[in-house]
C-alpha cells in the first residue's frame, strides 16, 4: 500500500484512488463539489486544490485538483498550505458571486452541501458588490422543484442523469457563464432516477417538491433507519417524521444493496403514512343482535376466535414479526398466504430456485459488477426499478475495463473513460414481451409471449450444457438468438440472469435458473436475480402457509367462521367473484390494515396497524436479506405494529406461547428459535438493551428545535416523551452523540458536514461499506456442494389463436404499487386502465387505438381502451396490473374476445 | 461622632435629588429601543408578513421555546402557517432576533405580559403579527432575495440582471 505524505504526516492508503478520494477515506476535510463516488471525478469546480511537492526540500509546490491526481507512493501534499487554503477560499467566492440571497426559502437550507463548503473554506464576506446572474426556472414535475439562480455548475445533475441513470430529458445548455441545467421545455422529467437530483445537486437546483408541501429542515425531522416497502429489492431509506407526519424519505447508504440512490416510488411513495384514508381507531361493526359496545376491541377479538374456525391471511407487505405472530396464533394448519396464486407460484419457485441451486442470488451492487446480463420476461424499470439501474452501471463494466487497457487511466477519471467508451455497450440481451426502458441499452431485445421467452431460455441453456434437452420446433430466428446469447455467456465471467415476476411465468424462472446452472457448471461465477413483488414477499414465502384459493374453500365448506386479516386487501389478490365468496362465507374479518380498503369494509373488527414508520419488524428482499427496519415515531392514535396488536389478543386469550412475549426482540428470538430458516436475524441490529457510553441513540439531531412549543397548544406542561422499549433507539434528542452501528444510523451527520455527503464519514473508505458492515443479513445461501437436476420441460410455442388473445402482465413503476399510489405525484403519474393491442390484432378485432374492447374473463368484463403497440408479438395483449379500479386478472392467460 | 452627623447629612441632601423610583404601574420606566422584550413577528414596507419560515429562529433558540410550519402561498411567498412561541418558556435571550435572515423576528421594548395561567403565556401567530416594520423599517426580504414571486419576477430583484436567455448561442 502507498504511503502518502500529507501535511507532513505519512498516512496509509489504498492504491488506484485519488488523492481527494484518500483524504475524504483518511477523514480529513476537504471541499468538493463535482466528484462523487458513484459518478467519478472530472475535475469541474476546481474546489478541491491542494498543493503537491516535488520532495521534502520542495517548499514552493505547486497546486492541483486532488480529485484528478492517483494516489503515489511517497507523495508530498498539504490541505492546510496557505496557497491552497486561499486558492480554495476564492473558488468559492467566485462560486458564490452569482449566488442568490435566498438561503431562508431555499428547501436545501440545512442539508446544504454549499453551506458546508463555505464555512469549510472560510469565505465568510462577499467582495462582489455587482449585479447577479439570473435564470427562469422550469416546471419538472410533481417530484422536483426547480431553482435555477442557486446553481454552480459543478454538472453533477447531467452526470448521473444522462450518464449513470441513462435519462434523455435533462442538459445542459447555452455557454461559457450562462450555462442551463434543465429540459428542453417545461415538462415531467421521464426518468424513474430524477428524484436522486435532489440529493446528487449539492445546493438547492433541485429540491424535493413532496417536501415542500409539508417543508421541514433536516435538524428538525425524526428520523430511523427504514427499508423501502415499494418493491421486492429492499432499498435502504431513511424516513423523516415532524409533527405527526413522515416529511421526506432520504437515502440511507447501503454498498450492498442500494448504494447512494433510490428510485422515485421509494422515495416519494411514502404519503399514505400521511393519508387521510387512515385507520386510527379500533372499530367494531356491532349487528343488530351484539349490543356489545364498552367491552375492550380485544375482547371482541377474543369472542370471535373459535378455536379450529379461526385461519390468519398473512400479508407479502407485512413484517416478518407480524407474519409469524399470526401464525402462531392461529396455528401452522390455519395460516395462508395473503399472495395471489400466481404470485405464490412464482416466488416459491424462486426460493426454491435459490435454495436447492449452486447460483447465489445477486445483490444489487453484484448486479451493477456483472458483465454479461440476460434479462427474460421482464420489465425491470418497472419491476424492480433499482434492479434498471444496476443493469446500466453492468453494461459499462466490458467497455470501461477495455478503455482502461486503452488509455491507462484509473474508472474513477470519469471524463476521459467516458469520452474513451464513447457509445459501448456491454453485452445485455432482453427477452421480454413488449419494448422495456433497457431495450435502448441492449445488444439484442425480441419481445415475444412468455412461452417463447422460455423455449429461448431452454435453448440456451441446451447449447452450454449438452444434457438439457434440445427445444425442437424453433424457428430460425430463435436459434440465432440463442447461439448468440449462449455465446456471448460462455466468455463471462460474472453474469447475470434476470427473470422474476414480472413474466407470470414459472417457465421463464426454470429456464433462468437452467442456464446460471448450466453456466456455473462450466465454471463461470453466474448470478442469478429473481425479482419479487412485495417488500416481504420472500420473507413471507421463506415462512411458509397454504394458499390463498384453499381458504377460499376452507370458508365455503364451512371450515371457517373468523378470518384474521393482516395489513392485506384480498381483492387485490383474489378476483371479485372469489372475494366475494369468501367474505359471504365467513362470519366475522378481523382486519389489521393502515387504509380503508375493499377489504375494510367488509371486516367486522379493524385494528388500526402502523406503516412502516410507526413500526419495528424486519422484511426478507428477492435476495433473501432480512433487513429490520425501525419506527420513527410514536403515533398519537391508537395505531400500533400488528404484531403487537395479535400479541395483545393472545394475551387476552391466554396462547401459551405467545403471551410470554411483549417486545420486538422476544419476538425475533421467538422466530429465530422456531424457524431455522431465520436464523440469525437476531444478529440484524443490536437489541433493545445495547447502549453506547451507557446512552440510547437520538432519533433527533442535537439542532432538533421547538419541544417546548410544539405541544405547548394543547398543554403548556410538556409531556414525558415517549419511550422506546422495543429498540435502542430514543425518541428524544439525548442520547449517544457519536456513530451509532450501522444497521441503526438514523440521520447522517458530522460536524461540518450537515448534507447528504457526511456519509463519507461513516464509510470505511469512500464509496465503500460502513463502518461496522453493511446492515442486514443474507438468509439464503446457494447449495453450492449440491446440484439440482435441470429442467426439462420446454413449453410448447405460442401460436396465436383465432378470436383469442393472449393476456400479459404490464407492470408501472407509478400505479401497480397497492401504497404508493396514495402520493398525488405518483397518482398523476399513473396511467389509466388500457389493453395494449398488436396493429395485426387490432384490424383483426375492428379497433383501433382508443376504442374500447370488450372481453370477458372468470364472469368479470372488462372495457378497456385499446392502445396499439407493435412490439407485441401477434396474438398478445398487454394489461396493466394493480392499478386501482383495475380487477384482477390472471395474466399471462388466454382470453375470448 | 462626625462620622454619623455626616451621614445624617447626607441623606438629608438625598431629599432634594431627582427621584429614582418610577411609580409603576402609573408612570412607565422608558426603555431603550433595543430592550429584549416581548416577541412580535414584523411585516415589510408593502404590509406583507415578512417570516419565511425558515426555522433558523426555532433553531437558535436555546430553550427551544419556538415551533412553527412553513408553507408557501399561491404568489410563491413563503410564510408560516402557524407560529408559536412558549413565553413561560422563553428567556428573552434575543438569539432568534440575531438568527432572522429577513427582521421578520424582533425583540420590543415591552415587557408587560404577565399572566394568572400560565397556558396563557402560549402565544400564536395571530399573538405574535404586529402591524409594523418594527426596528428595521424600510427592509424588504423579497426585494433582495433571487426567489421569484408574484409581481416580482426573476431579475427584477436588488442587483439582478434579466434572465438569462438560453437560446443566446443560436445565430
Amino acid at each position: 500500500m502507498p504511503i502518502i505524505n500529507i501535511d507532513n504526516k505519512n498516512y496509509e492508503v489504498k492504491e488506484g484512488k485519488n488523492l481527494l478520494e484518500a483524504c475524504l477515506s483518511l477523514g480529513l476535510n476537504l471541499p468538493y463539489f463535482c466528484w462523487h463516488p458513484a459518478l467519478g471525478a472530472v475535475g469541474a469546480c476546481r474546489q478541491c486544490a491542494v498543493k503537491v511537492f516535488k520532495d521534502a526540500d520542495d517548499t514552493k509546490g505547486r497546486i492541483i485538483m486532488s480529485c484528478m491526481e492517483p494516489v503515489k507512493d511517497q507523495l508530498r501534499m498539504s490541505i492546510d498550505d496557505k496557497d491552497a487554503r486561499n486558492f480554495r477560499e476564492h473558488v468559492i467566492g467566485w462560486l458564490m458571486t452569482n449566488h442568490p440571497h435566498d438561503c431562508a426559502v431555499c428547501d436545501e437550507g440545512g442539508a446544504c452541501h454549499l453551506q458546508d463548503m463555505t464555512v469549510m473554506t472560510g469565505h465568510s464576506y462577499r467582495d462582489y458588490h455587482f449585479t447577479k446572474r439570473t435564470y427562469n426556472n422550469q416546471y419538472l414535475g410533481p417530484f422536483l422543484n426547480h431553482e435555477m439562480n442557486r446553481c454552480i455548475q459543478c454538472y453533477r445533475c447531467v452526470r448521473f442523469y444522462k450518464d449513470f441513470a441513462g435519462g434523455k430529458d435533462l442538459d445542459v445548455f447555452a455557454a461559457h457563464n450562462h450555462v442551463y441545467f434543465g429540459r428542453q421545455q417545461d415538462g415531467i422529467l421521464e426518468s424513474e432516477f430524477s428524484g436522486n437530483l435532489a440529493e446528487i445537486c449539492p445546493t438547492g437546483v433541485f429540491t424535493d417538491k413532496t417536501l415542500k408541501q409539508h417543508y421541514t429542515r433536516k435538524w428538525d425531522l425524526t428520523s430511523a433507519a427504514s427499508v423501502c416497502q415499494g418493491c421486492g429489492l429492499g432499498c435502504n431509506i431513511l424516513a423523516g417524521e415532524r409533527y405527526g407526519a413522515v416529511r421526506q424519505i432520504t437515502n440511507r447508504f447501503n454498498a450492498a444493496v442500494n448504494g447512494y440512490f433510490l428510485c422515485d416510488r421509494g422515495r416519494y411513495g411514502y404519503e399514505f403514512v400521511n393519508s387521510d384514508q387512515r385507520i386510527k381507531t379500533p372499530m367494531v361493526h356491532h349487528g343488530p343482535a351484539e349490543q356489545s359496545n364498552g367491552i375492550p376491541v380485544l375482547e371482541h377479538v377474543h369472542h370471535r376466535m373459535v378455536p379450529g374456525k379461526t385461519i390468519g391471511i398473512g400479508s407479502p407487505r407485512a413484517s416478518l414479526e407480524s407474519n409469524a405472530v399470526l401464525k402462531e396464533l392461529v396455528g401452522a394448519d390455519n395460516f395462508y398466504l395473503g399472495v395471489s396464486a400466481a404470485d405464490h407460484d412464482l416466488v416459491s419457485l424462486s426460493l426454491r430456485l435459490l435454495r436447492q441451486g449452486p447460483v447465489r442470488a445477486a445483490s444489487l451492487q453484484d448486479a451493477a459488477a456483472a458483465d454479461v446480463v440476460l434479462i427474460l420476461g421482464e420489465d425491470v424499470t418497472n419491476t424492480a426499478p433499482m434492479l434498471a439501474l444496476s443493469v446500466r452501471q453492468a453494461v459499462r463494466r466490458i467497455p470501461v475495463a477495455a478503455a482502461q487497457q486503452q488509455v491507462h487511466l484509473a474508472a474513477w477519471q470519469d471524463a476521459a473513460i467516458r469520452e474513451a467508451v464513447q457509445e459501448d455497450k456491454g453485452p445485455l440481451f432482453i427477452l421480454s414481451m413488449q419494448e422495456t426502458k433497457l431495450d435502448e441499452i441492449a445488444q439484442g431485445a425480441w419481445h415475444t409471449a412468455p412461452d417463447n421467452i422460455a423455449r429461448i431460455g431452454y435453448a440456451v441453456s441446451h447449447l452450454l450444457n449438452d444434457t438439457i434437452p434440445e427445444v425442437t420446433g424453433m424457428s430460425e430466428q430463435g436459434r440465432d438468438i440463442a447461439a448468440t446469447i449462449a455465446k456471448t455467456l460462455k466468455s463471462a465471467a460474472h453474469p447475470l440472469i434476470i427473470a422474476g415476476y414480472g413474466g407470470g411465468s414459472e417457465a421463464i424462472l426454470k429456464s433462468a435458473a437452467n442456464v446460471a446452472w448450466a453456466l456455473h457448471d462450466l465454471g463461470i461465477d453466474a448470478m442469478l436475480s429473481f425479482t419479487v413483488p412485495e417488500c416481504n414477499s420472500m420473507g413471507l414465502e421463506m415462512l411458509d402457509g397454504h394458499r390463498l384459493e384453499s381458504a377460499v374453500e376452507r370458508a365455503l365448506n364451512n371450515g371457517a367462521d373468523t378470518a384474521i386479516v393482516l395489513e392485506n386487501d384480498l381483492y387485490r389478490r383474489l378476483n371479485q367473484h372469489s372475494a366475494d365468496l369468501f367474505f359471504n362465507n365467513i362470519k366475522s374479518v378481523i382486519l389489521l390494515d393502515h387504509l380503508y380498503n375493499t377489504t375494510a369494509e367488509k371486516a367486522t373488527v379493524i385494528l388500526p396497524a402502523g406503516t412502516f414508520a410507526e413500526s419495528d419488524g424486519t422484511l426478507v428482499n428477492n435476495e433473501g436479506r432480512a433487513q429490520r427496519f425501525f419506527q420513527v415515531f410514536t403515533p398519537t392514535t391508537a395505531v400500533q405494529e400488528s404484531w403487537r396488536w395479535l400479541l395483545q389478543v393472545a394475551a387476552v386469550s391466554g396462547h401459551a406461547v405467545l403471551s410470554s412475549l411483549q417486545h420486538l426482540d422476544d419476538v425475533v428470538k421467538f422466530i429465530a428459535a422456531t424457524y431455522p430458516q431465520f436464523d440469525g436475524i437476531t444478529t440484524l441490529t443490536p437489541d433493545a438493551h445495547f447502549r453506547l457510553a451507557g446512552q440510547k441513540v437520538p432519533r433527533e439531531p442535537h439542532r432538533y428545535s421547538g419541544r417546548t412549543a410544539m405541544l405547548a397548544n394543547e398543554n403548556v406542561s410538556e409531556p414525558k416523551p415517549a419511550e422506546d422499549e422495543d429498540t435502542a433507539l430514543s425518541f428524544t434528542m439525548e442520547g449517544y452523540r457519536g456513530e451509532p452501528p450501522s444497521s441503526m444510523i438514523p440521520f447522517f451527520w458530522q460536524p461540518g458536514w450537515n448534507s447528504v455527503q457526511a456519509v463519507n464519514k461513516y464509510q470505511v473508505e469512500t464509496g465503500g461499506p460502513l463502518h461496522d458492515g453493511n446492515a442486514g443479513k443474507r438468509l439464503i445461501e446457494p447449495n453450492v456442494n449440491g446440484h439440482t437436476p435441470f429442467y426439462t420441460e420446454v413449453p410448447e410455442p405460442y401460436l396465436p389463436l383465432k378470436e383469442h388473445l393472449l393476456l400479459v402482465p404490464c407492470y408501472h413503476i407509478f400505479g401497480s404499487e397497492e401504497l404508493s399510489i396514495h402520493t398525488p405525484g405518483i397518482a398523476a403519474r399513473m396511467p389509466a386502465p388500457y389493453l395494449l393491442l398488436h396493429s395485426e390484432d387490432a384490424k383483426r378485432f375492428q379497433v383501433t387505438e382508443g376504442h374500447l374492447l370488450h372481453f370477458m374473463d372468470n364472469g368479470h368484463h372488462y372495457t378497456l381502451p385499446v392502445i396499439i403497440n407493435d412490439t407485441l408479438q401477434q396474438g398478445v395483449a398487454g394489461i396493466p396490473v394493480g392499478l386501482p379500479g383495475m380487477q384482477i386478472a390472471e395474466a399471462p392467460q388466454l382470453i375470448k374476445v | 461622632m462626625f462620622s454619623l452627623v455626616r451621614s445624617m447629612w447626607l441623606i438629608f441632601l438625598h431629599m432634594f435629588h431627582k427621584r429614582e423610583t418610577y411609580q409603576y404601574p402609573e408612570q412607565k420606566a422608558p426603555l431603550p429601543a433595543r430592550w429584549r422584550g416581548r416577541i412580535a413577528l414584523t411585516r415589510d414596507p408593502d404590509g406583507g408578513e415578512r417570516c419565511v419560515g425558515c426555522y433558523l429562529c426555532a433553531a437558535a433558540c436555546p430553550v427551544d421555546c419556538i415551533s412553527l410550519q412553513s408553507t408557501e402561498d399561491e404568489s410563491g411567498r413563503r410564510y408560516p402557517e402557524f407560529f408559536r412561541i412558549n413565553f413561560s418558556r422563553c428567556i428573552f435571550c434575543g438569539f432568534c432576533e440575531e438568527a432572522c435572515p429577513t427582521y421578520a423576528i424582533q425583540l420590543l421594548p415591552d415587557f408587560e405580559m404577565a399572566e394568572y395561567s400560565r397556558q396563557q403565556l402560549v402565544y400564536e401567530k395571530e399573538d405574535l403579527l404586529i402591524n409594523s416594520q418594527g426596528k428595521y423599517p424600510g427592509y424588504n426580504y423579497y426585494k433582495i432575495a433571487g426567489m421569484a414571486i408574484q409581481g416580482k419576477d426573476k431579475g427584477d430583484a436588488k442587483n439582478e440582471e434579466p434572465p438569462v436567455d438560453v437560446k443566446s448561442l443560436l445565430p
